[in-house]
């Protein structure tokens, strides 16, 4: 049973860690806009153009 | 007249030279949306920031002042294509964000516990029977005793604080039961792990914290999404007046802006932003939102009008009163303090629940204590068993029961267009059995339509509705809603006060009043049949259009579905006998009453009240406010004069009378669903308690009740989110 020594602290910590990083998320405004954060994936705009551009092209070739 | 804005009372200034201001969008549907309007404001030049949140459909802009203004910015967002209107957060909002913040903290670090004290429960759990030591488990307990102590004082602060109100007012609430279960466990727990015992109730405290967290933080959600979206609802409604400033200069200012003694400008077809008297200019008002009369009332220099009815004919310039100045508004006032007062307080179902189950399960644990005693039972045993009914019977259920229902029946109710003002509205609605309408605007549309009934050929109709969409006139506003071509002839006229005038294919058209199209007045408007007349003179044709207010398109049926639901439905109008008889009659309503004045509404309702009728009031005249508040519960339509939506329980939007119906049937159908939660809740109790009497609950068995009863009142209450059936 010595193995608890270790293992118990360890599993608090990841615990801990969870909760840490929730509240450092919460913190930080990540839950304020639920809805837009998942349409703001959608457009590409932070992608340089011509690399749209060429991977346009690409999928075109494989059509 | 180019008119400057004066849009200060919305910005607020942050850093050194710059400022932010929070503007409520309409039209944004998309990720395009986002993007055009970020984009577009980050370009400009002064813009700092521009964040859109789409979740509230608000946009948050920081700028630095000497280079761009607030109506710069509108402006800008008006030329990308979307409506902005500037939004004043309030103090409700923010502290209700904050506290929204602080029970979610509270509910991850209660999770956080709850699962790592599980873990080792279960391991407990498991060595008990099969070869655990005693030391093991000691460990085991203290490292639980370690999490779920620090746990508990954070994550139960709510409860704590709010028992600690509750009990220095001198009442019980549902806190104090928790508070003293939660504490007791934990002692009991710690003094069991000192002295080597078998048992710890540690994960059944922290767990219970969790549960409960859920429900508060539930609760708090339902509540914030509707104010959120009122909020958004009333920054788009907001009125602006025209201000004229000492030099006779026009100021655009919001109408929440204005001061008395400031001197507006209305023109003809606009709403009067504030209270005031009339110091030039003669003109007609519609007051038809503020008591219900649908006749027009004429007003000269020095005369009092309200705020919220609409100048028809001329141009007026108002002095703004402090509010309360004028005599109407002085006895809505009045009344509406002794309404608030009066208002008996209802008890909820979960403060009645509250109050029977403190004694009863505080007076079981001492008799169980008692019992063991006599029985010949230890000291030490007799506490502990009397420990375990406490935490068996803590009211986990109870308090989940109700604010789960709650939160999806007023998520079915919102996708009905019924916007609540408090969660408490859905049971006082449910036990409504009467219901009284105001007629204006109630249940019929809040503008006049015209009377299509009139026979008058399409073709004239079009072209007469064509040329009203030149004029500023309620009634003309009225026609203009039928017109297909929705651009104005070129080169109208409007005379003020009299009608418009456009040459249509090379003749004259006229429309307005009978005299200004050459037409003998008295042959053509009939009176006393509550309708009022625009006449329109083409080419040698002449017709009067009969404009009148109509009932909502679903008016009837709305009404049959009501009677059918076994409610009495009585209307009490501030409008005349002859105008709302028609409506009566074709909503098949007896039980009529007209002329009334805002005591007399609620002198009725008092009197309905006395005996034993739970009152419905459906209003949204400034007549109405005092008996909205001196209801059982109230709706309003949401273009309900300000002060009256701010009384009503709950407001509805759109065209339909309909919303009330289901606002009726989904609060039914919630309520029944509440009490069944709470049956579940008792007959859950009622296993568990005699099992905690007798001795026999493990920790193990208490938590897997708590959760299996918490699980299935949740569940339960998913059910609210079906749409009933309403017959249509």
């Amino acid at each position: 049973m010595n193995v608890l020594i270790y293992l118990v602290p360890l599993a608090l910590m990841l615990g801990l860690t969870g909760l840490v990083a929730f509240l450092w998320s919460l913190k930080s405004g990540q839950y304020d806009d639920l809805d837009g954060a998942a349409v703001r994936i959608l457009p590409d705009d932070d992608i340089a153009s011509h690399h749209i551009a060429s991977r346009d092209v690409a999928s075109r070739r494989e059509l | 007249m180019a008119e400057t804005i004066d849009l200060s009372l919305f910005v607020e200034p942050s850093d050194a030279g710059a400022s932010h201001m929070t503007l409520a969008v309409e039209g944004v549907s998309c990720a395009g949306c986002i993007r055009k309007i970020e984009n577009g404001l980050n370009k400009l030049p002064g813009v700092i920031d521009a964040r859109l949140n789409f979740t509230q459909r608000r946009l948050a802009v920081d700028w630095r002042n000497d280079e761009t203004d607030a109506a710069k910015i509108i402006a800008a967002i008006e030329t990308i294509g979307y409506h902005a209107h500037p939004f004043a957060p309030e103090r409700a909002d923010a502290d209700e964000s904050a506290q929204a913040k602080w029970l979610m903290k509270c509910l991850a670090v209660a999770g956080f516990a709850a699962m790592n004290v599980m873990l080792l429960s279960v391991s407990v759990w498991a060595g008990n029977v099969s070869d655990m030591t005693q030391e093991t488990r000691d460990l085991f307990h203290w490292l639980s005793a370690l999490i779920a102590l620090p746990a508990a004082a954070y994550a139960g602060q709510p409860f704590f604080q709010s028992a600690f109100r509750a009990l220095r007012a001198r009442h019980v609430n549902m806190d104090v039961p928790i508070s003293i279960g939660v504490t007791l466990a934990l002692g009991l727990s710690v003094y069991e792990t000192a002295t080597h015992a078998t048992h710890a109730y540690f994960d059944s405290a922290i767990m219970l914290l969790f549960f409960l967290l859920v429900g508060r933080y539930l609760d708090l959600a339902m509540r914030r999404k509707t104010r959120l979206f009122a909020g958004n609802l009333a920054s788009i409604k907001a009125e602006f007046a025209h201000r004229l400033d000492a030099g006779g200069e026009l100021v655009q200012v919001p109408a929440a802006g204005l001061f008395p003694g400031d001197r507006v400008l209305v023109r003809a077809g606009e709403r009067v932003p504030a209270d005031g008297t009339i110091i030039n200019g003669a003109s007609e008002i519609d007051e038809s939102l503020v008591t219900g009369e649908t006749l027009y009332r004429p007003v000269r220099a020095g005369a009092t009008i309200y705020a919220g009815s609409i100048n028809v004919s001329g141009a007026l310039t108002v002095r703004v009163t402090a509010v309360g100045a004028s005599t109407l508004v002085e006895e809505v006032e009045r009344l509406l303090d002794k309404a608030t007062q009066a208002r008996s307080q209802t008890v909820q179902l979960a403060d009645r629940a509250a109050r029977l189950y403190a004694p009863v399960v505080h007076t079981t644990a001492a008799l169980t204590a008692a019992g063991w005693l006599i029985a010949g039972a230890g000291i030490h045993d007799s506490i502990v068993i009397a420990i375990a009914v406490l935490i068996i019977t803590c009211p986990c259920a109870i308090a989940l029961a109700i604010p789960a229902v709650q939160v999806v029946a007023a998520g079915a109710l919102f996708r009905s267009g019924v916007i609540l003002n408090g969660g408490s509205a859905i049971e006082r609605l449910a036990e409504a059995d009467t219901i009284v309408f105001d007629k204006t605007g109630t249940l019929t549309l809040p503008e006049p339509r015209v009377d299509e009934s009139a026979g008058i050929e399409p073709e004239i109709l079009e072209k007469a509705a064509r040329l009203a969409l030149s004029s500023h006139h309620p009634l003309a506003t009225a026609l203009a809603r039928l017109a297909r071509v929705r651009s104005p002839h070129a080169g109208a006229i409007e005379e003020p006060g009299q009608g418009v005038r456009a040459v249509i294919d090379g003749k004259e058209a006229r429309l307005g009043s009978a005299g200004f199209c050459g037409i003998a007045d008295a042959a053509y408007a009939p009176h006393g049949s509550g309708a009022s007349f625009i006449t329109f003179t083409h080419d040698g044709a002449a017709v009067t259009i009969p404009i009148r207010q109509t009932l909502r398109p679903d008016a009837v049926a709305v009404v049959d579905a009501l009677r059918k639901r076994g409610l009495d439905l009585i209307i009490l109008s501030g409008d005349r006998a002859a105008a709302v008889a028609p409506v009566a009659n074709e909503l098949g309503i007896a039980n009529w009453q007209a002329a009334l004045k805002p005591a007399e509404k609620i002198a009725k309702i008092e009197e309905l009240k006395a005996q034993g009728h739970r009152v419905l009031m459906v209003g949204d005249g400034l007549n109405d406010a005092p008996a909205l508040a001196a209801a059982h519960v109230s709706i309003s339509p949401i273009t309900a004069a300000h002060l009256t939506q701010a009384h009503a329980d709950a407001l509805f939007l759109g065209d339909q009378l309909r919303p009330v119906l289901q606002a009726v049937a989904i609060s039914q159908r919630a309520r029944r669903l509440m009490k069944e939660n709470l049956t579940l809740a008792v007959i859950y109790n009622l296993f568990a308690v005699p099992l905690a009497i007798a001795g026999l609950v493990t920790p193990l068995i208490a938590a897997v009740a708590m959760s299996g009863s918490s699980l299935l009142v949740t569940l339960d209450a998913l059910r609210a989110r079906l749409r009933p059936r309403v017959a249509s």
